[in-house]
């Protein structure tokens, strides 16, 4: 049987499309476990980024922090995670380890993009409105995040890109999401399973990499537009 | 042909000459009273050291110096952007530490040289956000930008919605100096504004600043590190010294007439001679009489006119007296109408508004030490020459400045 | 994990010193062969897409996508073709290191001023001994830091191909560590692949400084 008999018989059955492993109720938990995740990631970095941003301090050793953090394997950060949460009910097991591993991953990028975003506000501006009687959260309101947005969301995209990528792993652990469909399909040998597993989880991906360029498209602010195809740039390279 | 720059402000009306009062005078008086702004610890040598400056209401007071005279550091502890360490701020009498600082700045326009716009904003939002901090409604808002855009001579229709990146340097500069009038502030503080810009736009500029501070007459305090910008712009200099120490706070004419010290006299330069000129107009000069004459003269005639004459040239013009040449004697010798193929060509033009000095340079410029002075039309209406002016700089009397005092 | 059951086991750490090495040799050879063909492939591109400006968009929107495929789909995608092997795993993590390299080194070679350039050409260079002796020189700080990058994130990839078969240190962690319910084995994959990151990375930035010592080599890390 070829990979084409093999998907068409696969896709033919409708539990696996709608049932409670079908391909739906994965998507949705993928879904939900990386918004959660990036949800998390979010709350925490973004705090963090605009204040060292902003005031400058303590910058360098969340930097370094954060460099040291980008390095750590998922897999490690799971491993390392999963004994000390194991017996925690119910979650212990099979979630917070990944969920864990994942905001890990994410945090990173969006503390160092918006950080190196407000740095990279012209002194001037920030000077012009302090001159011109803003309160420091109305500069960071009004001047510095606006500036620092192409970056701030280049952040954000690496981030989503990454941990909606990455959240196939949580399946490892015995936990939903497209990654269940992989690992069953590897260990089933079940090689349609497996491969619309990837497919889904790569078109999701790529979904959630176009979602965040239309959001930089729309968010940012016209009179920027040089500055943003810069930002996208050097975001990259993370 | 050379024309040397007009200068639109006329010195006696902007220098605030009382017979003719400005229609509101909106500024306020700035007061500094022994104000020292120390940054390391206390007994380390200051950056500004016990200054005091009264800075009338509507008048423009340059601070000048070397870098490192603090000049910059004292104009910011004016809106608290740098607190000062002992002594007393005052705006119309009322002590800058008594006001809230984010309070303090909404009432005081500020342009610093990179103009800060935001890039992020339109010019419209731009020129509004002081409104916008102060929470005016929306439609006074844009009526505001709209009379400010106009008032520094952008069209509103055209730029409101345009973004910085859109705009030219010296549009920018005129966005930032509407931005810092937005709110109506008495005073406004100007971090070399004009330092950008290159020399030729950045003259333009200056010209037009002038032309709306004497519509706005707000108390400006004005930073360069240019004495000429300073000489041009002032209507009091405050020179500072290394250390912030005033070393003279006068007029720009008693300055350069009387530099109180060393340090000032070797700061406004060996030519201050020279730059004084530029506090004098050509219309205040008597112009001498011009000998006119046309292709179709004849050159016994021309000789005679040129014989009566204080000078040697006669100028020759075309039929609607525009000149076009200079012709000497030795050019008219002989019999009947004028050769103009002998006419030495290019005559330097010169404006009424021009000053001594910009007059000066275009006549040393040209191989006749003469100007030709023209009215709007370019027509003659009389001449000057490098003797008048040397005149000037010998005698040390400003023409139309008699009543100047040191 | 069974209750009662140690977070580390030193005995079992002393008595499988050899397994351990074992793995880590492999961790190391995956890495270094994946890094080392995705250089010399990312290499090959960029000098191409210089040549032919127009394949940029190309070549770099391809890379862009096989970048965006998560690692564990892109073994699945490969597996109904190559199996369950050493090939798919380095397929794989060969196609990672691409977008990295190729936007690396053709930023690192646009970062050489115009005015070297043209000194360059004035003095006679031929474009091969520009390129190596001019261009590379100048462009090695963002070439490496692309380097750093790729390599950081192939040590992470490698514990990820464990789940096909392969892993280095991977292995320890999923098949020997959480099948098995032995967080010894856990901790010690993990730990050793977050320090095999982190010492390759300085291992990296400290070669990068020796080779270029007029530059103060931040470019291109973010």
């Amino acid at each position: 049987m070829t990979l084409i008999d093999e998907l068409g018989a696969w896709l033919a059955d409708p539990t696996h499309w709608t049932g409670p492993d079908g391909m739906v109720t994965r998507l949705l938990e993928h879904v939900a476990l990386s918004g959660a995740c990036l949800g998390l990631a979010i709350a925490i970095a973004l705090p963090i980024g605009l204040w060292i941003g902003h005031t400058g301090r303590g910058a360098a050793g969340v930097i370094r922090a954060a460099n040291i953090g980008q390095a750590l394997p998922t897999l490690g950060v799971i491993g390392i995670v999963l004994p000390l949460t194991a017996n925690i009910e119910p979650y212990g097991f099979d979630l917070i380890p990944s969920i864990v591993a994942l905001v890990a991953l994410a945090i990173p990028p969006i503390v160092t993009n918006t950080y190196a975003g407000l740095r990279q506000v012209d002194p001037e501006a920030v000077e012009a409105g302090r001159g011109m009687g803003m309160r420091e959260l109305q500069l960071l309101r009004l001047v510095e995040v606006p500036l620092a947005l192409p970056s701030v969301l280049a952040g954000l995209r690496i981030s989503a890109v990454q941990v909606v990528a990455t959240a196939t792993l949580a399946a490892v652990l015995g936990a939903g999401g497209l990654g269940r469909l992989i690992i069953d399909g590897i260990a089933q040998q079940d090689d349609a399973q497996l491969f619309m597993g990837a497919v889904l989880v790569a078109i999701l991906a790529i979904a959630t990499e176009l979602a965040f360029a239309g959001l930089q498209r729309i968010a940012i602010s016209p009179g920027l537009r040089g500055r943003v195809q810069a930002a996208r740039g050097s975001a990259a390279d993370v | 042909m050379t024309t040397a720059a007009p200068d639109d402000r006329s010195p006696v009306a902007a220098r605030g000459q009382p017979s003719n009062p400005p229609p509101s005078t909106t500024g306020a008086v700035v007061e500094l009273d022994h104000v020292t702004k120390r940054y390391g610890p206390p007994g380390s040598s200051p950056a500004v050291n016990e200054l005091s400056l009264t800075i009338p209401a509507g008048e423009v007071c340059v601070l000048v110096g070397p870098s490192g005279c603090g000049k910059t550091t004292t104009m910011k502890m004016i809106n608290r952007l740098v607190e000062p360490t002992s002594g007393r701020l005052t705006i119309d009498g009322r002590d800058v530490m008594q006001l809230s600082p984010v309070d303090l700045r909404r009432r005081i326009g500020y342009v610093i040289q990179q103009v800060g716009l935001f890039p992020h904003m339109t010019v419209g939002e731009n020129t509004g956000v002081v409104p916008r901090l102060l929470r005016w409604p929306q439609a006074r808002i844009r009526e505001r930008v709209e009379e400010l855009l106009d008032l520094v001579g952008l069209e509103a229709a055209a730029y409101r919605d345009r973004y910085p990146s859109e705009l030219s340097g010296g549009e920018r500069q005129r966005v930032g100096v509407a931005r810092a009038l937005a709110a109506d502030p008495p005073v406004m503080l100007m971090d070399e504004p004009f330092g950008a810009v290159d020399p030729i736009r950045r003259d333009r500029l200056q010209n037009e600043f002038l032309r709306l501070q004497s519509r706005v007459r707000k108390t400006i305090v004005f930073v360069t590190h240019d004495v000429d910008e300073a000489i041009k712009m002032a209507d009091r200099i405050a020179i500072l010294q290394r250390g912030g120490i005033l070393a003279q706070y006068d007029t720009p004419d008693a300055i350069l007439s009387h530099p109180a010290n060393e340090f000032v006299e070797r700061f406004v330069g060996a030519d201050r001679g020279l730059k004084r000129l530029s506090l004098a107009r050509v219309r205040d000069l008597e112009l001498i009489r011009p000998v006119l004459v046309t292709a179709g003269t004849d050159r016994t005639d021309a000789r005679r006119e040129l014989q009566a004459s204080a000078v040697d040239f006669a100028l020759l013009a075309d039929e609607h007296g525009r000149p076009l040449g200079w012709i000497r004697a030795t050019d008219v010798d002989g019999q009947g109408p004028i050769d103009p193929e002998r006419a030495t060509p290019g005559a330097s033009l010169i404006e009424p508004e021009t000053t001594l000095r910009d007059a000066l340079s275009a006549m040393l410029a040209s191989s006749v030490q003469l100007g030709a002075v023209v009215d709007e039309d370019e027509r003659v209406v009389g001449l000057i020459s490098v003797d008048q002016i040397s005149e000037v700089l010998q005698s040390g009397n400003l023409p139309g400045k008699t009543d100047a005092t040191g | 994990m069974p209750p009662g059951e140690p977070l580390l086991r030193p005995d079992w750490v002393v008595n499988n010193l050899d397994v351990i090495g074992e793995r880590l040799g492999e961790h190391l050879g995956m890495t270094a062969t994946a890094v080392g063909v995705g250089f010399v492939i990312s290499f090959a591109l960029a000098l191409m897409i210089r040549r032919h400006r127009a394949l940029t968009t190309a070549v770099i929107g391809a890379a862009g996508i096989l970048y965006a495929v998560p690692s564990l789909a892109l073994f699945a995608f490969l597996i109904p073709f190559t199996g369950i092997s050493f090939v798919t795993a380095e397929i794989a993590l060969v196609s990672y290191t691409l977008l990295i390299l190729v936007r690396n080194i053709l930023l690192g070679l646009e970062s050489v001023p115009p005015d070297v350039l043209e000194a360059a050409d004035g003095m006679g260079y031929t474009s091969r001994q520009r390129l190596w002796r001019v261009e590379l020189p100048i462009a090695l700080p963002i070439i490496v830091a692309g380097l750093r990058i790729a390599t950081v994130t192939t040590i992470g990839l490698v514990t990820v191909t464990s789940l096909i078969g392969q892993g280095g240190l991977g292995y320890l962690i999923v098949v020997a560590g959480i099948n098995a319910f032995f967080p010894t084995a856990i901790y010690v994959g993990a730990l050793l692949s977050v320090a095999l990151a982190v010492a390759a990375d300085a291992l990296l930035l400290a070669a990068q400084r020796r080779l270029t010592p007029w530059s103060s080599a931040r470019g291109g890390t973010a």
